[in-house]
Parts: structure tokens; C-alpha cells; sequence
């Protein structure tokens, strides 16, 4: 018998070309490409001459700079971004890639559109120029950020110049409460680890919790493992995982869809196989988490006050210190007394169809309270027509959203959706850091139920207790 | 990319933790394509008021510190995007070389593949260094990669491990792109393996 392998080092080996002292060189199957991260690596290209080794396993969609209104289809007005998106859509046609472009309906953030068209399959490695690359890993594939002059590679070769990480499990047991989410699970996680607790690793999700989550609630898991410092998030494929692939328009087909299945079926970590690091949790103690600070891992049970710097270590009483100012808040102020601005709900983390179904389920003879701007942002053209085609869509507007165009949207504010200074966010998406959603803007982040629950209160609020 | 041999220059102290990327090079400024001219927006939204005018607190806007060619960091510097913009802006900056306790992967790699010098060392000598980089136009540190070394202004020496193959390119400036295309034949070979056996993909 061989040597016991995990989930982790199969996909790696399968894709393993050379090895010498360490550095590898890795075989890519997908290869993701967004506006902002590819236009000095297509130039790259040009100048030294090169071609795209493979066009056929290459896709473009612009997402980070668009506007989510609907008259981004006559034009972006914004010049910088309309010269990115162009290079991207002129990019993408010179080298021959298939590109979704603005008002095509499979539009929509690079990491919700890979797994619905099928580009994403389990056992594969797939990268693209952003860090939250990680969400791809809810397939059991192997998948993460990187940066430009790696895409340049990527484009040219096909392969990526690694060193192979360690092995961490993260294990989550039990099962969840009502109103608790893959959200908070994985802000939850990030809070026990920090942001530096999976530097240098491959994390994999087990346990009763993790099987039981849906395939778009351990996207969101995923998602967030960059988060944790993690390049990438593994999750084993199971019978959700085919069911979810199945029937996609990138999918295998016929004779390739049985040969998949059979091959897929052995991508789990064997039983005693080594971890260099296990975390687990338990599931029930797990509740609706937010975020007070600029850090992901500044996270608490919603039920929490405000904590004092001075309950921190080393450098983290400064950096709580500069957050709570940077956030207007104090501590020992209760969490449920902060009130808010604004609502948005979407980006990759929290913009998929199940996502807004927990939304509306919240929403449900309930309104968005007086004077609160809220937003819902699906994730792609598709996710939007299907939640226009369940009624969620009207249900929504009625109860006072406004409901935009797929893109990242305020996730980050490279488009024309932003907070302005001292306007304070209930968010989905993954990151709080300083400036993320608008320059002065205050980000919590929280689940989708916890979003809405903040939508109709105005406030930080338990889900739970509406 | 320029080779990376010894570098003399004043350090910059920046003891926060967790700085991201979203703080080294805000969003706005990655609308750009082109690698160049985004020195001037380094660390924007902390060295700059939003009327354009400077902090004057803000280290980089002090007047040793103008000149910085190294930073002595907080843990965990680089943690966020994945954006390349970050050690683009610093080197266009003049920043070539890094120090601190840890890094968050995608910068890390990211600095190499820019001749950045991303150095780890344990948290007491990047406290000292720390305190160094305290003493203003006194701030001077050398780092000699090919020693694997950083001199420090009293002259003792602090020294640093760092992966042969990421130090080999630094000294020689080598495009790994060129390195990886002369393994062609077994990347064409792994192809054709993968057809017959993974036909989907
Ligand atoms: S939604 Fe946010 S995190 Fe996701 S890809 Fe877009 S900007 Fe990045």
C-alpha cells in the first residue's frame, strides 16, 4: 500500500511536473481572468512575443470596475475603468479566450460564474488573479490567488512555479443553530486562527458541519480562507458536489461525465493521514457572528460588547486601538446598539441564489427601515434572472432594496458603489480593512440573514431574536 | 528584472500589524494598466488627507524617511488582495527590501517576482531592527542577500534564511517565465497524459 495521502497532496501530485529542491512546477487546469490584475500581463505577452498556451482552459469576465446599474450596457463612464475593461474585452480577443462580456447573462464576480458555467471541477487547480481565488476549493479543487507576473506565467506556460504548502484541517463538528450560516462558521474560524493562522497552508474542511453545508455555503467557507491566510480552502467533493456539476455548460458529458465521476470519487484525504495543524470547533458553539474592527479575525458573537485593546497581546492593542477609532466605536459598547447606514448584500462571498433566498426568507413581511440605503447585488446575470424568476427579486424591492446589475459592486470600491467617510456598512462581502468600501467607510461584515436583520432595524441585530 | 545583490539605505519603521494591501495601494489606484507611477500613491489613504494634503505623522512623510529604501514592519504585512500593485508601488516608491516577522503568501511571492527582498526574521531581532529604524537619518541598514545579512548601524549583523531557488533569482534577475518554457517538453508531455486519462479537463 502507498504512502497515506491527503486530499491536499493528491490533487497536488496529479499535477506535479518537476521538482527540484522544493520548487515545483505545477500543472494549471482553469485559469480565471479578471480586468484589474491581467492588463500588464497580457502586455507581458506582446512584448516578449508569447502566445496563451492554452485559450481553450482560459476565461475572462470583467467584474471589479463595472457598475451595477443598468445603463452600464451604453458605456462605463468612469475613463480609467472603461480602459481596463476594454484592454480586458480586447485581450481576451486577440489571445482568443472566451470572454463574458457586460451584457451577456453568464456575466457576473469571477468566482461565482466559474463554478456555474462548469469551469470549476473537482480535482482540478485552478487559479486566477485574486485572492479569493480560495472559493473554488469548496469543489475539491485546488485553487488560489495569484499575482500578475504569475498570470503572465500562467498565461505563457500553463503552469505555476510553487512551493508545495502544509496540511491543516480545520474540522467543525455537530451541527448549527437556527440563523447561524457557512458565514459564521468561517468568520468564526478566522476569529479562533486569526489572519495569520493558516499562512503557508492548505486548509481542508471536515466534519458533520461542513458535510451538511450546502455547495454554496462552503463556497462561502472557502471564499473567506484567504482570510485566514490560507491560500486555498479544500473541500472534499461528495454526492452534493456532482449533483451541484452536473448538466453545466463546461461539465464533461456522456462517457467523460462517468470516467469524472469515477476519478472524482477518489479525491478525499485518507483515513491517518498526516496534518501539520487541526483546529476544530464545534458546531453549537458557533453563533451569528459580526465584526467590530478593520481586521476579519476582530470577530464576536453578535450578543458581544466592544472589546478593550488591552484584553490583546503584542501589536494587537495598537491595532485594535486604531481600529476602534477608524470605526467610532467604544468599548464595552454593545454590538446590538450600533447603528447603521447602509446594507449591502453580494460579492463573491455572499452573492449566490441561496444567499438571497435567506434574504428574502428574513424579509418576509418585514421592510427595510426608513432612511437605511440597501442594496442587493446578485453575483452574476444568472443569479439575478433566476431570483427575478422565484419572485425574490419583487419581494425584495417591495420591501425597499435596491436591486442591481451582477459585479463586486462595494465589496470593494473600484466602482461607483461606495461609502462615503463615517458611513457605517452591514456587509456580506469578506473584507473590513480601512478604506475597503469607500475611503472612511465602516464595514462589518456578517452573514446574509444577519445583513437583512440590520436591513430592517437599523442596527446590529441578532437574527435570531426578530 | 533588476538583479539584487547589496542594498544600503534608510529603514522606515512601521510597527502596525496586519498591514493590507488595501492600505500599501487603495483600490482606486488599480485602475491603472501599466506597472509604473504608483509610487506617489503608496500607503494613500494613511500618508495623504483626503484634500490631497500630507499627514505630516505619517513616517514616509518625514524627512529621512522620504529616502526609505527598507521598511521594518508589523506581523503579517502584505495579508489582503492578491493585487501585484503593492510591491509595484513600493518599488516605484524606492522600497526594495522588507522586514519583518511574517508575510502573507501571495505578497511575499509577489515582491520576488518584482526584485523585492522580503526578509522574515524571529520578533526580537525585528524589534531591534524596529528600534533602529527609529533613529531618523541614523536609520541605516545594509542587507546583503548573497551573506543573507543585514548590517545594522552599530554594526552588528542579523542574518536571514531565505529559499535558495527565490534567492538565486534575486541575485541573478532571472524572468522564471524563460526557466519554466525550457521544461516545454514535459509540460507538452503532462498534456497529453492528461488527455487520455482526465479527457475532461
Ligand atoms: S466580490 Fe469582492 S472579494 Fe470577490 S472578487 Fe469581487 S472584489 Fe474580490
Amino acid at each position: 500500500m502507498g504512502k497515506l495521502r491527503t486530499l491536499y497532496d493528491k490533487i497536488w501530485d496529479e499535477h506535479l511536473i518537476s521538482d527540484q529542491d522544493g520548487t515545483s512546477l505545477i500543472y494549471i487546469d482553469r485559469h480565471l481572468v479578471h480586468e484589474v490584475t491581467s492588463p500588464q500581463a497580457f502586455e507581458g505577452l506582446r512584448l516578449s512575443g508569447r502566445r496563451v498556451r492554452c485559450p481553450e482552459k482560459t476565461v475572462a469576465v470583467p467584474d471589479h470596475n463595472i457598475p451595477t446599474t443598468g445603463d452600464r450596457e451604453t458605456g462605463i463612464k468612469n475613463l480609467e475603468s472603461k480602459v481596463q475593461v476594454d484592454a480586458l474585452r480586447e485581450n481576451a480577443k486577440y489571445f482568443d479566450i472566451t470572454y463574458y462580456d457586460v451584457d451577456d447573462v453568464r456575466q457576473g464576480i469571477v468566482h461565482i460564474i466559474g463554478p456555474e458555467q462548469g469551469w470549476t471541477l473537482p480535482g482540478m487547480t485552478v487559479v486566477c488573479g485574486d485572492s479569493h481565488t480560495a472559493t473554488h476549493g469548496a469543489f475539491g479543487s485546488l485553487a488560489h490567488g495569484i499575482g500578475t507576473s504569475e498570470v503572465e506565467h500562467v498565461l505563457a506556460t500553463q503552469t505555476l512555479i510553487q512551493k508545495k504548502a502544509k496540511n491543516m484541517k480545520v474540522s467543525v463538528s455537530g451541527s448549527l443553530g437556527d440563523g447561524v450560516t457557512a458565514k459564521d462558521v468561517t468568520l468564526s474560524i478566522i476569529g479562533k486562527i486569526g489572519t495569520a493562522g493558516g499562512t503557508g497552508h492548505v486548509i481542508e474542511y471536515t466534519g458533520d458541519v461542513i458535510d451538511e453545508l450546502s455547495m454554496e455555503g462552503r463556497m462561502t467557507l472557502c471564499n473567506m480562507a484567504i482570510e485566514g491566510g490560507a491560500r486555498a480552502g479544500l473541500v472534499a467533493p461528495d454526492q452534493k458536489t456532482y449533483d451541484y456539476v452536473e448538466g453545466r455548460a463546461m461539465s464533461p458529458k456522456g462517457e467523460n461525465w462517468e470516467k469524472a465521476l469515477k476519478d472524482w470519487k477518489l479525491l478525499f484525504s485518507d483515513n491517518g493521514s498526516h496534518f501539520d495543524k487541526v483546529i476544530s470547533l464545534d458546531g453549537h458553539d458557533i453563533a451569528p457572528v459580526v465584526t467590530w474592527g478593520t481586521s476579519p479575525e476582530d470577530v464576536l458573537p453578535i450578543d458581544s460588547v466592544v472589546p478593550d485593546p488591552h484584553e490583546f497581546n503584542g501589536g494587537k492593542i495598537e491595532a485594535a486601538k486604531r481600529s476602534l477609532k477608524y470605526m467610532g466605536l467604544s468599548p464595552g459598547q454593545r454590538l446590538q446598539d450600533i447603528p447603521i447606514d447602509t446594507v449591502f448584500i453580494g460579492s463573491c462571498t455572499n452573492g449566490r441564489i441561496e444567499d438571497l433566498r435567506e434574504v428574502a426568507k428574513v424579509m418576509k413581511g418585514r421592510k427595510v427601515k426608513d432612511g437605511i440605503r440597501a442594496m442587493i447585488v446578485p453575483g452574476s446575470g444568472l443569479v439575478k434572472v433566476q431570483a427575478e424568476k422565484e419572485g425574490i427579486a419583487a419581494q425584495l424591492k417591495e420591501a425597499g432594496f435596491e436591486w442591481r446589475f451582477a459585479g463586486c459592486s462595494m465589496c470593494l470600491a473600484m466602482n461607483p458603489d461606495q461609502l462615503t467617510a463615517g458611513e457605517r456598512c452591514a456587509a456580506t462581502s469578506n473584507r473590513n480593512f480601512e478604506g475597503r468600501q469607500g475611503r472612511g467607510g465602516r464595514t462589518h461584515l456578517m452573514s446574509p440573514a444577519m445583513a437583512a436583520a440590520a436591513a430592517v432595524t437599523g442596527r446590529l441585530f441578532d437574527v435570531r431574536n426578530l | 528584472m533588476e538583479k539584487f545583490s547589496t542594498l544600503e539605505g534608510i529603514a522606515a519603521p512601521l510597527p502596525l500589524i496586519n498591514i493590507d494591501t488595501d492600505m500599501i495601494i487603495p483600490k482606486q489606484f488599480l485602475k491603472t494598466i501599466k506597472r509604473s507611477g504608483l509610487g506617489k500613491n503608496l500607503f494613500d489613504e494613511m500618508r495623504f488627507n483626503q484634500d490631497g494634503s500630507e499627514v505630516p505623522s505619517f513616517v514616509l512623510n518625514k524627512k529621512p524617511y522620504r529616502q526609505s529604501k527598507i521598511i521594518v514592519a508589523g506581523d503579517n504585512f502584505g495579508c489582503g488582495s492578491s493585487r501585484e500593485h503593492a510591491p509595484w508601488a513600493l518599488l516605484d516608491f524606492g522600497i526594495k527590501v522588507v522586514i519583518s516577522t511574517s508575510f502573507a503568501d501571495i505578497f511575499y511571492n509577489n515582491c520576488f517576482k518584482n526584485g523585492i527582498l522580503p526578509i522574515i526574521v524571529p520578533t526580537e531581532d525585528r524589534d531591534n531592527l524596529l528600534d533602529d529604524a527609529e533613529k531618523g537619518s541614523n536609520a541605516r541598514l545594509t542587507v546583503n542577500l548573497e551573506m543573507q545579512e543585514i548590517r545594522r548601524p552599530d554594526g552588528s549583523v542579523v542574518s536571514f534564511d531565505i529559499d535558495p531557488f527565490k534567492k538565486q533569482c534575486l541575485l541573478d534577475g532571472l524572468d522564471d517565465i524563460a526557466l519554466s518554457l525550457e521544461k516545454e517538453k514535459s509540460i507538452a508531455e503532462f498534456e497529453e497524459r492528461q488527455k487520455s486519462c482526465r479527457p475532461w479537463v
